[in-house]
């Protein structure tokens, strides 16, 4: 197994207050790696070192070997990881369509092609097509994104991001403010669709403990910086210290609230 | 029926100097001036969501290209002044551009306006250099090296030099169309729509700001050739921020939503102010009522009105 992600002793400090502190994992090809932990555990900041947005203060992340510490979102996507948002990310004026086009023109670099016709091009309209296949929304190619329904937009957020046929893919909560019987719909799509359009490796971050325990591969969980676990499901969630520590206070707060 | 307009439009342009009185004819020649300058202001407007209250910079540089160009070094042919001009305003449009696309909304509207001022304030006080408050005279051109030395001024500006403009007005809105449509075109409507999106999905969003914002300048600039051309004087008004603010006015009249609008827009406004300017002296006023109506009832510009009666139409 060769890892297409690693980090290795990455810290994160913002003043006095450490976000990370020292986390190295890897994650290889054919892996779909749950990042889980409660509030405040580090899991966005990890998510955002993960993906080039921010650098760390300490400590290295590479992708493919290469060091993408604070590389920015651009130049990410160019190199094969794409990410989805927890909050749907769209162009509501553009159709479903167009919105894949935008991801498909700029994976094959031809944004800065000023005078050919994005309405004419049979391999743009074929690869919108088929992207949009792949998500259901193939009867919906010519619809405005603002006019879908709530799972469609979350499904084109998506699914633009598998336009830019990436290796890795990061999915932030892609559930969320989706009905519970939605979930695994969706969840399945996308890791039907992640495994036909060759995406090696899937990482997701996800508060749904169902979800995390049917679809990972391997689960990593953050406390207070730190890893705590890194594990497949089965061994995590046989292990009761770790499930208090990371399940276990869900499920006292919500019994709380209840 | 987008297209049959268009080529009845040409067509009632070509015709327009055989039916119309000459002073109409003259007025046509800025709202060609005007048309060319917005299609670039809304490239940038309307399509990349970045509104600039400072591209009279740009016309500025335009007008004042054609007049050191033609007065100063004695370069009379018209298509080299146009790539002087063109190029000037590129080379000033790009350290601009490079501070203003790091903002975007009002920042970048303060911005563009006080680059705006900046000039207007160089123009107006460097005299030995830009003539001052009197400007810079602009003579007659040459058109592909054709003198036209026996036409008086108002015939040659009602006649080769009208045709001439038309041409650049069709010729310069084919390209931008074809720039609307293009892959580019699309990236900059995902930059307007959410950019930290388009982002995500590999777009450079500085970068094709910045590429819009010198493809609009450049669109400025040559229709600030063709406003000194006419005027046949080049002054530090040109550069002034109400100059700016009349592109943003007839942009929203004709609709900055559709291709379309800015053209609309520029034709309706020239008309528009020359009718007003004659019949009272309270035009201001008016001008301002109108756009306050537009913006309130219809958000879409003339063109949007347009639609809205062609629909009725249709449907009866």
């Amino acid at each position: 197994m060769t890892a297409l992600i690693e980090t290795s002793g990455v810290r994160k400090a913002y003043g006095e207050f450490v976000a990370l502190d020292g986390v190295t994992l890897s994650i290889g090809e054919g892996e779909l790696v749950s990042i889980v932990g409660p509030n405040g555990a580090g899991k966005t900041t990890l998510v955002n070192v993960l993906t080039g947005l921010l650098k760390p203060t300490g400590g290295v992340v590479r992708f493919k070997g290469q060091d993408i510490a604070g590389i920015g979102p651009v130049l990410l996507a160019q190199r094969g990881m794409a990410r989805a948002f927890q909050l749907v990310h769209i162009f509501p004026q553009l159709t479903v369509r167009e919105t894949i086009a935008v991801a498909a023109i700029s994976q094959a670099r031809k944004g800065l092609n000023l005078f050919a016709s994005v309405a004419k091009d049979e391999r743009l309209r074929e690869r919108a097509r088929e992207v949009a296949a792949i998500f259901g929304l193939e009867g919906k190619l010519d619809s405005q994104a603002a006019l879908l329904s709530q799972g469609e937009k979350k499904l084109l957020d998506i699914a633009s991001a598998f336009a830019l046929a990436p290796e890795v893919i990061l999915l932030d909560e892609p559930t969320s403010g989706v009905s519970s019987a939605d979930k695994h719909g969706i969840m399945r799509n996308v890791v039907d669709a992640a495994r036909r359009a060759g995406v090696k490796a899937i990482i997701l971050v996800e508060h749904d403990m169902d979800l995390v325990a049917e679809y990972s591969s391997r689960i990593v969980a953050l406390q207070a910086g730190r890893v705590l676990a890194d594990r497949p499901p089965a061994e995590f969630f046989a292990d009761p210290e770790i499930i208090a520590a990371i399940v276990g206070k869900r499920v006292g707060r919500l019994a709380n609230e209840a | 029926m987008r297209i049959a307009f268009v080529i009845a439009a040409i067509v009632a342009l070509a015709a327009f100097p055989k039916l119309a009185t000459p002073y109409y004819v003259t007025l046509v020649l800025p709202a060609f001036a005007y048309g060319i300058a917005l299609l670039g202001f809304n490239l940038l407007f309307g399509y990349t969501g970045l509104l600039s209250f400072g591209h009279a910079l740009f016309v500025a540089i335009g007008a004042y290209g054609a007049a050191v160009a033609s007065s100063k070094l004695g370069i009379k042919s018209f298509e080299l002044i146009l790539l002087l001009s063109g190029s000037a305003a590129v080379a000033v449009a790009i350290p601009v551009a490079l501070l203003s696309v790091r903002y975007v909304r009002i920042f970048f509207g303060i911005l563009t306006l006080a680059f705006g001022m900046l000039f207007h304030s160089f123009l107006f006080k460097f005299y030995d250099i830009t003539g001052g408050d009197t400007g810079i005279r602009v003579l007659r051109p040459t058109l592909f090296g054709n003198a036209f030395a026996d036409l008086d001024k108002t015939t040659f500006l009602i006649g080769p030099f009208y045709y001439y403009c038309l041409g650049l007005l069709v010729v310069f809105g084919l390209l931008m169309w074809r720039i609307v449509r293009s892959p580019f075109g699309l990236h900059l409507l995902a930059i307007r729509e959410n950019s930290r999106k388009a982002e995500y999905l590999g777009v450079r969003v500085r970068f094709f700001r910045l590429v819009a914002f010198l493809i609009s300048a450049l669109y400025c600039a040559v229709g600030g050739t063709i406003l000194a051309i006419n005027v046949g004087q080049a002054d530090p008004e040109l550069a002034y921020w109400t100059h700016s603010g009349e592109l943003v006015f007839m942009t929203v009249l004709g609709g900055f939503t559709s291709f379309l609008g800015p053209l609309v827009g520029a034709f309706s406004f020239i008309f528009l102010k020359s009718e007003l300017m004659g019949a009272t002296q309270y035009w201001r006023f008016w001008l301002g009522a109108i756009l306050v109506l537009i913006v309130v009832l219809f958000p879409q510009g003339l063109v949007g009105v347009g639609r809205t009666l062609w629909d009725k139409v249709r449907r009866k």
